[in-house]
């Protein structure tokens, strides 16, 4: 199997050979070790229509593994002009430029590294790749003192390595959470990647969900039409499962709640079934709620681009709140989305004034943490049903799944959204277990495709940055029989099931809603034999995990 | 590294031969702790204010504990603030215990797993330096100050609290240099820290190993007279610098001690330093975590251009229709 497989295939790669990860440092100082761009470990760059659309500049064809890069003739002055302005409009840019004392505390916290072992996927170096510049044409030391006050110069192969390393940066945070001045090499890369993008340097696989969210309003590119046949697909494997048939409202004016969730949950096992858990929740309650195809993409790839495009992109939510007239806004399981939801939208796209506190119409909890913003996570929502009593369930349902839950790195350390997940499981599952303490919560580990990097071509470092999350399902899985693994992020459900699959084969990858609707009992429901998967309810959940 | 020892090493040549061999007391007695101060406080208060004049166009805490949602979950006070008592909390933590250097944990691939270890030791060092350098610091007021105050003559008592020896060993020296050499030695012998460090990483090493030694020598082995030593001291602060005449009367090493301390919080303001008042600055530790609560305001919030809800409808109208899908405009 291994001779057929090409490096963009899990197959290609030999977890004996993986785990011995080479920790040997280059003979040469950083800053002469030029970058290595080999297949596996990069991103294929965009393609100039997807520039284009979106108004983007310096729309052309090139191939990192060119020589040539064709970088527009005053290349270097809009880099510099573009930290310039960045620094003065980011206090974070501006002082993690200048703060840092290389203490090393964030280098073996960063799942790239552990897995990897490139000293430049050590948190600070990958920051020194621009504070080096920094230093060089914006400090007095570093214009008189040069290398000796860790300055250089700004050449083509340092916009290649950036290229390099802020691609392989899934801006998760872990190494902020460590750091002694909280340095985040999210704000970092973020500003490293806005950089690139001024070259039009970026990543097809980023730009081209931003240009079809841009137009269609969801990243994979799902029509309006398209929309409405895959929830009505939904509806009838649901029908089919449980023998109810759920309503799927869409575009409903005069709706209470409008519904946005990561549009991979439309096209994506497993994370479909998740989506049908939604529609199975709030058909079961009764919600007057509505899903929007012009809002209906929860994700935010501009995070991941610039955050003016995360700004273009986010606009959407509260356009359409507004056009629909919904009181308030409720967001499905995804992780960067709740990022943007939660540090960004308000101030980006708010006031939201012409909408209401949220307030759960099932049990009246008004939602005051969230009173500003107007929008509540799915799990909130959940997890203050099942305390109130209001879902008829049954774990039984779920007793062959035994689960243990992944953080997923947004929700995680830039929200803190960890207790209503694990109730909510707690209430759903008669078997959970936790992984290792330095793995959960706010040290949760990344799946190693996000922030847009859970492409295919980019296979190795995937797999390399899945190690630290992977190794410690392992650990459950031997230890406590650990079958599934829970996240409520859309981008985990698509990567860490390769993840899993590599590192700890026989862990299969679930939403947190697909194990509530597994457990949810329906009015009017036939006896149910299958769960969402239409798989017996009481087959060996881990025997199915080998197709 | 070799680059920041031998500056080191050339700043006490310099002063050993201004002082012991050229007689320029006054230089390094007087004028270069007065250009030292001021090149201190102007830079100091140039790069704060310059890090202020940048705003804070998002909330972006990093959080490290449970969110305030559901009145019935226990939200983290500290790791996760909602509140600017949490905030100031969480602050107090980070500056005065190392709050996030204590996470601290040591993660390697072994044998085919991954091992994750809890590694105290930098915060142990880290804390013991800094708290060591502040009691100094206080300590040294007893030269600047007539009367002495008392919380400065307690903490002598306290730090000479094993009392050995005449003049009584003051633990903070000792522990200060065990701790500064302790991070020089992760330095260099941890390759991997070795392979980020910069020059710009040893050199204020040295200086304050530099500071140390010649403190603790000056103290016990040198003992230069401390009413001189005063008298100078006091000299300075209330702008009547002494004459040379009582420069003289010290120990050149004095010299080098005062020299070194200038040199650094001269070359505090341009460097890494700088992180004792950056932290207090910084966007991950000092925001609540209540972007949802309350509108955080960005300053630059400047119009985008968006594809608005009628572009999009007139691209897609009739494909809604065929589907059944409610259109604005029929």
């Amino acid at each position: 199997m291994a001779e057929q497989a090409r490096f963009d295939q899990m197959g290609y790669y030999d977890p004996e050979k993986l785990v011995r990860v080479d920790t040997t440092l280059p003979s040469t100082g950083w800053m002469d070790t030029p970058v290595a761009i080999r297949p596996g470990t990069y991103i294929y760059p965009v393609k100039p229509k997807h520039l284009e659309y979106l108004g983007m500049p310096f729309a052309r064809q090139w191939a990192p593994a060119d020589p040539d890069w064709k970088l527009p003739p005053n290349w270097k002055e809009i880099i510099l002009d573009g930290i310039r302005e960045r620094l003065d409009r980011f206090r974070s840019f501006k002082l993690f430029m200048d703060i840092c004392v290389r203490c090393g505390a964030c280098a073996d916290k960063c799942h790239f590294f552990i897995g990897g072992g490139d000293p430049k996927n050590m948190p600070v170096l990958r920051a020194e790749l621009i504070r080096s510049i920094y230093r060089r044409d914006f400090t007095v030391a570093g214009k008189l003192l040069g290398r000796m006050a860790g300055a250089r110069e700004l050449t083509p192969e340092v916009v290649k390595e950036w290229f390099y390393y802020f691609f392989q940066c899934t801006e998760c945070r872990r190494c902020s959470v460590f750091c002694p001045y909280g340095i985040d090499t999210a704000e970092i890369t973020m500003i490293g990647r806005e950089l690139l993008n001024l070259l039009g340097i970026g990543i097809n696989w980023i730009l081209e969900p931003v240009a079809n969210c841009y137009r269609t309003g969801n990243h994979l590119g799902i029509q309006p039409h398209g929309l409405k046949d895959t929830l009505e697909f939904f509806a009838e494997d649901i029908e089919t499962v449980t023998g109810v048939k759920v309503n799927v409202p869409i575009n409903k004016k005069g709706a209470d709640i409008l519904f946005v969730t990561p549009s991979g949950d439309f096209l994506a096992d497993p994370g479909t079934f998740t989506c049908m858990g939604y529609l199975m929740l709030f058909h079961e309650l009764g919600l007057n709620y509505t899903w929007s195809t012009y809002a209906s993409e929860g994700g935010n790839f501009g995070l991941f681009t610039s955050h003016e495009t995360m700004k273009r992109l986010n606009a959407k939510i509260y356009a359409e709140a507004k056009r629909l007239g919904v009181k308030w806004i409720m967001g499905g399981e995804c992780g960067h989305m709740w990022r943007v939801l939660h540090q960004y939208m308000d101030t980006m796209n708010g006031p939201a004034d012409f909408l209401e506190v949220p307030v759960s119409p099932i049990t009246g909890t008004r939602f005051e943490h969230a009173r500003s913003t107007k929008m509540i996570h799915i799990v909130e929502f959940t997890a203050d049903l099942i305390k109130h009593g209001k879902l008829k369930l049954d774990p039984s349902k779920n007793d062959r799944i035994k689960v243990t839950f992944h953080d997923s790195c947004n929700p995680a350390r830039a929200m803190g959204i960890l207790e209503e997940p694990r109730y909510v499981i707690k209430s759903v599952c008669n078997h959970f277990h936790e992984m290792p303490a330095n793995t959960i919560r706010e040290k949760t580990f990344c799946c190693g495709g996000g922030a847009g990097l859970g492409t295919d071509e980019n296979m190795e470092m995937r797999l390399r940055g899945g190690l630290p999350r992977g190794n410690a399902v392992k650990h459950v899985r031997d230890a406590f029989g650990v079958n599934h693994l829970a996240a409520m992020c859309a981008i985990d459900r698509a990567t860490l099931a390769p993840v899993c699959e590599f590192w700890a084969p026989g862990v299969r990858v679930t939403g947190i809603h697909e194990l509530v609707a597994n457990a949810l009992i329906m009015k009017g429901q036939t006896e149910r034999t299958l769960n969402l998967r239409q798989e017996p309810l009481g087959e060996e959940a881990g025997e199915t995990a080998h197709e | 590294m070799i680059i920041s020892a031998l500056a080191v090493v050339a700043l006490l040549g310099v002063v050993y031969a201004g002082v012991h061999v050229w007689g320029m007391h006054v230089l390094f007695g007087i004028v270069v702790p007065y250009v030292a101060i001021l090149l201190f406080a102007y830079g100091l208060i140039k790069r704060v204010m310059g890090w202020a004049s940048s705003p804070v166009p998002f909330c972006i805490p990093t959080t490290c504990g449970q969110q305030k949602s559901l009145s019935w979950i226990e939200s983290s006070y500290f790791d996760n603030p909602h509140t600017t008592v949490g905030v100031v909390g969480r602050m107090l933590l980070e500056v005065l215990c190392f709050r996030s250097l204590f996470r601290n944990v040591q993660t390697q691939v072994r044998d085919g797993r991954v091992a994750h270890g809890s590694d105290e030791w930098l915060w142990i060092g880290a804390l013991a330096f800094h708290w060591c350098f502040l009691v100094i610091v206080i300590r040294h007021l007893r030269f600047l100050t007539e009367p002495v105050p008392f919380f400065v003559s307690f903490l002598e008592q306290v730090d000479g609290f094993f009392q050995v020896g005449l003049p009584v060993f003051l633990a903070s020296g000792f522990i200060m240099l065990g701790a500064v050499t302790y991070l020089f030695a992760r330095r260099l012998f941890s390759p991997r820290i070795r392979y980020i460090s910069l020059p710009a990483d040893y050199f204020p090493l040295f200086l304050i190993m530099g500071i140390a030694c010649s403190g603790i020598l000056l103290r016990h082995l040198v003992r230069t007279d401390v009413v001189t030593v005063k008298e100078i001291a006091l000299g300075l602060v209330t702008l009547h610098p002494a004459g040379s005449g009582l420069l003289a009367k010290a120990h050149w090493l004095f010299f080098v001690h005062l020299t070194f301390v200038s040199v650094l919080i001269a070359y505090f303001p341009t460097s890494k330093l700088m992180h004792m008042a950056g932290v207090l600055l910084s966007p991950t530790r000092n925001l609540a975590n209540n972007s949802r609560m309350v509108r955080h305001v960005n300053p630059w919030n400047y119009p985008v251009k968006v594809h608005t809800y009628e572009e999009y409808e007139d691209e897609f109208r009739d494909k809604m229709k065929d589907a059944g899908l409610p259109v604005e405009k029929e």
